[in-house]
């Protein structure tokens, strides 16, 4: 949405929907670019219409109205097979009945490359995934995350310049995610390829991504740096989606000064942002982040509005502390501190008084409901 | 070096070695379960396998005729084969037949013998009912000289060799399980009567004879012994023994019972015993020389007749050979039940494959509405399904008609598509289709899309991404399917009955023929035999080719 007609786009959805029943769009008015070189991330619940939009890019689903484009040229009528998309599938899709090194020259072959060739390009790829020595093996031969790594080695073999991973890693344990992770952007970067990764998996989008696109409902919410989109989200959606928060619902009261006073609805005041609040009177959700809320008075401005809540759980998790506290009627606010020598550890049952920095509080648009 | 004493076996807690206490834990496992599916193993057993091994017995098994004719065969042994077997193998024969005669059996052995030598079973059943009269003729001289010998008790007291005689039971117990054998029973109690030991000796024929009587008598009969007149072949045995004169000075020096009967039958003239003629005269065939070689050659008790017969080829005198041109029918029959299981399998193939991929890739409310189309067939009689084909394709039938109102296929020239290979193939494959389309139709459901959209996103065209990733998935499929149509097809047997005239008939046809006309079931299971192991070996072959467990049925 903030992105609109850019020639050099290498990828470019214009006013993309799609609907599979003729009912109900599953994407409705989509509109991306992406330069050249860039990791963007689809991510969002599930059913948002992820895949979707990338089976419409890689020809298996034809979009219903609009155009994609890739390097300036609409692709809305080449068949899958002419795009030269690389892609990996959620369940690696690896051809069980030929070996590992036969899966990788396979898109060769059709490319009608030399044996030769195919030899040295297979060889390359497969050591690039650290797979060099499984060439003769069958994927059923192989773990869950060697088979991921050929299915990458696949997708890269026949060079082409724009890969699509949906859900690569969604079938591995967290530590091998963590790695391929790491290694599937260290890869994209050094070969210069346009990656769209598709997820909903926000560590996942956070960590690897040059741009995070966050889909809910057929639209993007909100498409940004992934430090942009963690401090600064733009609707509620995307504030609740994208990490852990605090909300409290309420009306604006007045807007001075860049710093919108909340009225919550039990009559506690409260300093907040506007984001996409405009006027006294409208309502609002106020969104906080668990790290950013303060209760130690000292550290608070003076004339900061502060709330009254008491301390109902406490939990050490080593790095961290959490506690949850009953603030303005509602069981679930959560802060946590960092573990430090000097850090106070809250007892149950205290009663305190919590505030943070108007710009850490964010006024978005209240939930239609 | 401290621990040597401890290198010894692992020892379980109570001090057994660990291997053991294991291996007996395992057992005992082992055991319970089998005890779990034993009612199924023993079910399997005696329905399955165990008419199997019958059929593989009765393919070789011919015991009948050295049941029937043992001493014959005995005799046979050292025949040449070039000419009429002389005057002993003869007397052998009488006695053979007389017995068998007597037990009525003859005719089966006639029988058994007409499916090697046609006309053979008239041989045996004419000169059975002459036995009689044959050993009449001494039955006659001797009662003539000795009225003393139509008495039953004088016959008893002189073989028995008289109270406290020394018995020969091993004579008796061999003719009991001669006549076990031929009556296929087996008979309880003990024998009523003994021979004598002295007896036997002298009178070694008669003996046999006598006891032979005596068996037959008590355990098929159920009379005494004590109360019949001996058979016609005691009286013939009691005059060949005479012939000698040997038994005559052994007669004269004999002290037992009856010796006075036997000193008058000894001095008196018997007629002459040429059975070699009386045989002639009942039927001049036993003077054919090839009715002999057919005894033979088939006197062992078991023998791989069936099998020669069943691959077109028989034994002669100068081994085994081909049979003459137009006796040969079996190898064109199953070179035809080859190509035609070969034709509807391939046929299967081709009209069930697209079926199956439309199946697995509709979504599952359409497959499975459309598969109660592919299973209606089931639901249909068997023989409904193939009339029906009988109505569609006779030259009366819809399909000529149709092509005739169209102008197709003059009236007159109507086209043949029934009674004849053309007719089975169609209405075979229609019937075992669904056999096909089944296992097809379950492995291409577990190919997931994915990855023809894989092959297509490398570059793949439709095409090769069908032949190249999905058709080699579905293979396992294509293999189930064949084979259970091929094996289903070679042993068909109902439809090719109906449609199949004489050209596109099985040689299952031929086996039911054999098993329910001609009653040679030794030919029906050898037939059936290789039919087993063509299929076998094409199993096996599948398996070195393909490998089985590439098959997949679901
Ligand atoms: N082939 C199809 N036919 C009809 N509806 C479909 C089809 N594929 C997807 N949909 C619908 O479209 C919507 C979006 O599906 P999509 O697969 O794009 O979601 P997603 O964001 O990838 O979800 P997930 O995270 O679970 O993979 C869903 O409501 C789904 O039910
Ligand atoms: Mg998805």
């Amino acid at each position: 949405m903030a992105d609109t007609g850019n020639n050099d786009a290498f990828v470019a959805f214009e006013r993309v929907q799609k609907s599979y029943d003729g009912e109900t769009l599953v994407v409705k008015d989509l509109n991306l670019t992406m330069p050249k070189g860039e990791f963007l991330t689809m991510l969002g619940p599930s059913g948002s219409g992820k895949t979707t939009c990338l089976m419409m890019l890689a020809g298996f689903e034809t979009a219903t109205h609009g155009e994609i484009k890739l390097d300036g040229v609409s692709i809305n009528n080449i068949p899958p097979h002419k795009r030269g998309i690389g892609m990996v599938f959620q369940n690696y899709a690896l051809f069980p009945h030929m070996t590992i090194a036969e899966n990788l020259s396979f898109p060769l072959e059709v490319r009608k490359i030399g044996k030769s060739d195919r030899e040295t390009k297979v060889k390359r790829a497969l050591e690039m995934v650290e797979m060099g020595a499984f060439g003769g093996r069958r994927p059923s031969q192989l773990s869950g995350g060697q088979q991921q790594r050929v299915a990458l080695a696949r997708a890269l073999v026949f060079e082409p310049e724009l890969v699509l991973m949906d859900e690569p890693l969604g079938a591995l344990d967290k530590q091998l995610r963590e790695k391929m992770q790491f290694e599937i952007t260290h890869l994209a970067h050094n070969l210069g390829i346009t990656v769209v990764y598709v997820t909903h998996d926000q560590t996942e989008a956070l960590t690897m991504s040059d741009r995070v696109a966050v889909f809910n409902d057929g639209r993007i919410q909100q498409i940004a740096p992934p430090d942009e989109l963690y401090e600064s989200p733009k609707n509620s959606f995307v504030a609740q989606f994208i990490g852990e928060n605090n909300t409290l619902e309420g009306r604006v009261k007045e807007i001075k000064n860049g710093i919108a006073v909340v009225q919550l609805d039990n009559g506690d005041l409260i300093d907040a942002k506007p984001v996409n609040v405009e006027k006294p009177g409208d309502r609002t959700l106020v969104s906080i982040r668990p790290e950013r809320v303060e209760f130690n008075r000292d550290r608070l401005k003076p004339d900061a509005h502060t709330l009254k809540a008491e301390v109902l759980e406490f939990i050490y998790m080593g790095d961290i502390f959490r506690t949850r506290l009953r603030v303005a009627g509602s069981d679930d606010f959560i802060i946590k501190t960092r573990n430090a020598p000097d850090q106070r550890r809250l007892q149950p049952g205290e009663q305190i008084e919590i505030g943070w920095l108007p710009e850490d509080c964010r006024a978005l648009d209240a939930p239609q409901v | 070096m401290s621990d040597s004493t401890h290198t010894g076996p692992m020892l379980a807690a109570d001090g057994t070695p660990l291997k053991r206490s294991l291996r007996r834990a395992l057992r005992a496992q082992k055991m319970r379960a089998l005890a779990l599916i034993a009612p199924l193993l023993i079910f399997v057993l005696l329905t399955f396998i165990a008419p199997i091994v019958d059929m593989l017995f009765r393919s070789v098994e011919n015991q009948i005729v050295g049941n029937t004719l043992p001493m014959t065969v005995e005799e046979l042994r050292d025949w040449e084969a070039t000419e009429v077997p002389d005057e002993q193998v003869f007397r052998a024969l009488f006695f053979d037949l007389f017995l068998a005669a007597e037990a009525k059996e003859h005719t089966k052995l006639g029988s058994r013998l007409n499916y090697e030598k046609s006309g053979i079973s008239s041989l045996f059943r004419t000169s059975g009912r002459d036995m009689g009269d044959i050993g009449e003729v001494f039955q006659d001289a001797l009662e003539e000289i000795d009225p003393a010998f139509e008495e039953a008790s004088t016959w008893v007291e002189m073989m028995s060799g008289g109270a406290g005689a020394e018995p020969n039971a091993r004579l008796m117990s061999n003719q009991i399980a001669r006549l076990e054998a031929l009556e296929a029973t087996t008979f309880s109690g003990d024998a009523e009567f003994l021979p004598g030991a002295a007896i036997s000796d002298i009178l070694p024929n008669t003996a046999r004879a006598y006891a032979a009587f005596a068996a037959f008598t008590q355990f098929v009969d159920g009379k005494s012994v004590t109360k019949e007149e001996p058979w016609e072949a005691v009286y013939a045995a009691l005059a060949l023994d005479l012939e000698d004169p040997a038994t005559k000075t052994a007669v004269a020096s004999y002290a037992g019972p009856g010796a006075d009967n036997l000193r008058a039958a000894a001095a008196a003239t018997l007629p002459p015993i040429a059975m070699r003629d009386a045989f002639f005269e009942s039927n001049k065939d036993w003077a054919n020389v090839t009715f002999w070689e057919t005894i033979k050659t088939y006197s062992p008790p078991y023998t791989t007749g069936y099998f020669l017969n069943a691959v077109d080829m028989e034994k002669t005198p100068q081994g085994i050979a081909l049979r003459s041109e137009d006796e040969r029918i079996y190898g064109i029959l199953f070179q035809r039940t080859m190509f035609m299981s070969l034709m509807i399998t391939f046929s299967c193939v081709a009209l069930g494959y697209p079926v199956a991929w439309i199946l697995a890739n509709l979504p599952t409310r359409t497959a499975n509405l459309l598969m109660i189309l592919v299973l209606l067939p089931f639901w249909t009689s068997l023989l409904v399904r193939t009339s029906a084909w009988k109505v569609m394709l006779q030259q009366q039938g819809v399909i000529n008609d149709v092509l005739v109102w169209l102008g197709l296929v003059a009236d007159e020239s109507r086209l043949v598509m029934i009674n004849n290979q053309f007719g089975t193939i169609v209405a075979m494959t229609h019937i075992l289709l669904p056999f096909m389309i089944l296992p097809m139709y379950s492995v291409m459901q577990t190919i997931p899309p994915s990855y023809l959209r894989a092959a297509k996103s490398l570059g793949a065209n439709n095409w090769t991404a069908f032949w190249r990733v999905y058709f080699p998935q579905s293979v396992p499929g294509i293999g189930a399917g064949s084979i259970l149509v091929f094996i289903l097809a070679i042993g068909y047997y109902i439809t090719p009955e109906i449609v199949g005239g004489t050209t596109g008939t099985f040689i299952s046809n031929r086996i039911a023929y054999h098993i329910s006309s001609s009653l040679n079931w030794g030919l029906a299971a050898a037939l059936g035999t290789i039919l087993l192991a063509v299929v076998l070996i094409l199993y096996w072959a599948y398996d070195k080719i393909v490998g089985i467990d590439n098959v997949k049925l679901g």
